[in-house]
């Protein structure tokens, strides 16, 4: 075991892929010598060269747009938008083409593409660069979706990404980039539709993703003081989506929190929420506690960025109202 | 130029194809048994088919809402056509895709798309593809002139000059936005001249003139295959037919259709082909004949093809996924 960070994670992963497959290429803004913005792609460059890792234009569109036509034609292209809030300027690509090739066409074409998309707030980047836009994409059949939560699982799910013959979503937490954890000598690939049970307990099941997994942790930390022990569900992938894993939990706890840093509103906590409610209703010792962003853009200030986001503290709340 | 009597023959074949197959979808229409949304080529044979001309089964084309055309073209089988727009197991598609959606992987055809200006990103894709391949493949991406007003029209364009990519983009300007003239819709006239903001060859040129379509192309296509990069042709057209079957076009002047209708592609091809002996009167019925029997057995191949079965409703959303979407 050694420890990376999760930005190192997801770079490992398309080394290796590169290594392997010489039809996986990297495109995006700044991915090339300046390494992306977050540093992800740092030094592949250097090691690929430029006809496998390619600076693009600013120009979402094409971005997602050229990868379409390149996954269609037999390659694997991993793109990256600088923030997922840049996604609206892709999207035609994403939902209108890359999604619904394949079922429009009969079955007859396929669209292997991954499309990094670095997610949520907590940065003082404000109301355009702070987007936790996970339902867009959950909501759209023929995509899948992931959402890692430390280096191992970043690794492991972009294995399964760019191996997948269909399009990927991958979204990537931006407070996690530099945060280290543990992974193993060979890092395996992580299936689809696999949680993962971050912590284990008998009184209150956690479900999240994504930067959400640490701070519920945290709640769990503290919820322990007080007698409860909370079991947190790191779900990783989106869609599809380990409902067994869920639903196991909850008929072990027989309460439920869903917490994500989207805006509560329509937001995919509210389909969790709800799958937990239709599936579980005999289960539940209490209604599922939804937690989420205020409905509110993300501000600046860091005093009003905390307000709106989801806390450690609002999931410790949450969780003790159940009981 | 000198071209083969087989090639003007099958160039003379696929507008005929083209034609008749659009003659019978249209009257189908109106009968109400082919039901959504039908685009019609009629009139615009010219461009599609002196353009696929130059093409091989494995290069690229992106096509449009207005598909059927590009589709044969490029060597698009029939009696699947026929039977997608029936909406029948047979057909391109499955059924699920209709006139908007038709593709071939194997003939390159990336598909019909419901979605203006969304094929300009798919071809430079494409073609961004063939050249990290190291292939001398090319994509031709079709489309109109409304769709040049999209931002992705000036994306694609813009990398495909960057990178050099072996794409040709072929204007089809039939003078109208569903119903907005050009006029009403760009500040210019002639859409080559897009390409001067990017570094790109272009040109303007007859598009009802399939020799004149075939010869620009090719040299657009040769200078794509050696690694020369893209070139913008804009070709003027009109459609002879609505928007879509049910559109009556008032927006059109009345001397205007005329005016277009005798510049119809296809009988201007016949009198050269007749004029400069290359086909007698005798072989073009015979072609005409031909035609007319593929298409009776285009619709009588899709009239008796079965209905998707109803699971096959949630298959072909992924390569791996179905039971999921089986659950409402």
């Amino acid at each position: 075991m050694r420890k990376i960070t999760y930005g190192e994670g997801i770079r490992e992963a398309l080394r290796e892929k590169m290594l392997e497959n010489k039809n996986v290429v990297l495109l995006g803004e700044d991915v090339g010598p300046y390494g992306g913005t977050f540093g992800v792609t740092k030094g592949l460059w250097e090691q690929f060269g430029e006809e496998r890792v390619r600076d693009t234009p600013i120009s979402e569109g094409i971005i997602v747009g050229a990868s379409v036509g390149a996954a269609a034609t037999g390659l694997r292209p991993v793109a990256e938008l600088m923030f997922i809030d840049f996604l609206t300027f892709g999207m035609d690509g994403l939902v209108n083409q890359a999604a619904k090739m394949r079922y429009m066409f009969g079955g007859k074409i396929s669209v292997p593409l991954v499309l990094r998309l670095p997610a949520g707030g907590g940065i003082s980047a404000g109301a355009q660069h702070s987007g936790s836009l996970e339902a867009w994409v959950t909501h759209v059949p023929g995509l899948k979706v992931v959402y890692p939560s430390n280096a191992a699982d970043a690794w492991g799910l972009m294995l399964t990404a760019i191996d997948d013959d269909n399009p990927v979503v991958y979204i990537e937490s931006k407070v996690l980039y530099s945060q280290k954890s543990e992974v193993p000598d060979k890092v395996s690939k992580v299936p689809f539709g696999s949680a993962a049970v971050a912590r284990e307990g008998a009184d209150v099941s956690i479900i999240t993703y994504g930067k959400q997994v640490h701070d519920a942790l945290k709640a769990a930390a503290a919820l322990a003081k007080d007698g409860i022990e909370a079991e947190v569900i790191d779900l990783r992938s989106l869609y599809p989506l380990d409902k067994e894993t869920i639903f196991g939990s909850v008929a072990k706890t027989h309460r439920a929190l869903v917490v994500t840093e989207e805006v509560k509103r329509g937001g995919y906590g509210g389909e969790l929420s709800a799958l937990i409610s239709e599936q579980c209703f005999d289960e539940l010792d209490a209604p599922v506690v939804r937690l989420g962003a205020l409905d509110s853009p993300v501000p600046y200030s860091q005093v009003l960025e905390s307000l709106v986001l989801p806390s450690v503290a609002d999931i410790v709340k949450g969780c003790k109202e159940m009981f | 130029m000198s071209i083969s009597k087989e090639l003007l023959s099958e160039m003379y074949r696929k507008m005929l194809r083209i034609r008749k197959f659009e003659k019978t979808a249209s009257v189908f229409f109106a009968e109400g048994k082919i039901p959504g949304f039908v685009h019609l080529y009629i009139g615009e044979e010219a461009i599609a088919v002196g353009a696929c001309a130059n093409l091989r089964d494995d290069d690229y084309i992106t096509s449009t809402h207005r598909g059927h055309g590009h589709i044969v073209a490029k060597g698009g089988n029939l009696k699947y056509m026929m039977a997608e727009l029936f909406g029948k197991e047979t057909g391109y598609c499955k059924g699920k895709g209709g006139s908007m959606h038709i593709a071939d992987a194997e003939l390159g055809i990336l598909g019909a798309n419901g979605i203006v200006g969304a094929g300009h990103l798919i071809a430079t894709g494409s073609a961004w593809s063939a050249q990290y391949r190291g292939t001398d493949q090319v994509s031709v991406c079709f489309f109109g002139d409304a769709s040049t007003n999209q931002s992705t029209f000036h994306e694609a364009m813009n990398l495909a000059s960057l990178w050099k990519l072996p794409v040709i983009f072929v204007c089809e300007n039939n003078l109208y936005g569903i119903s907005v003239s050009q006029a009403r819709h760009q500040n210019i006239k002639d859409i080559s001249q897009r390409a001067i903001g990017y570094g790109m060859p272009a040109l303007s040129a007859d598009g009802n003139d399939v020799l004149t379509v075939y010869e620009k192309v090719g040299e657009a296509v040769s200078r794509a295959r050696a690694g020369e990069g893209p070139t913008l042709l804009e070709f003027k057209t009109y459609r002879q037919h609505g928007h879509f079957e049910g559109d009556p076009g008032a927006y059109r002047p009345k001397e205007e259709v005329e005016a277009w209708l005798q510049k119809d592609p296809i009988p201007r091809f016949e009198s050269h082909l007749l004029g400069s002996g290359s086909l007698t009167e005798e072989e073009l019925e015979a072609v005409r004949r031909e035609v007319d029997e593929e298409i009776r057995e285009a619709l009588e191949f899709a009239d008796a093809s079965p209905h998707p079965a109803p699971e096959s409703s949630v298959q072909d959303i992924y390569s791996d996924l179905i039971e999921e979407a089986r659950i409402r």
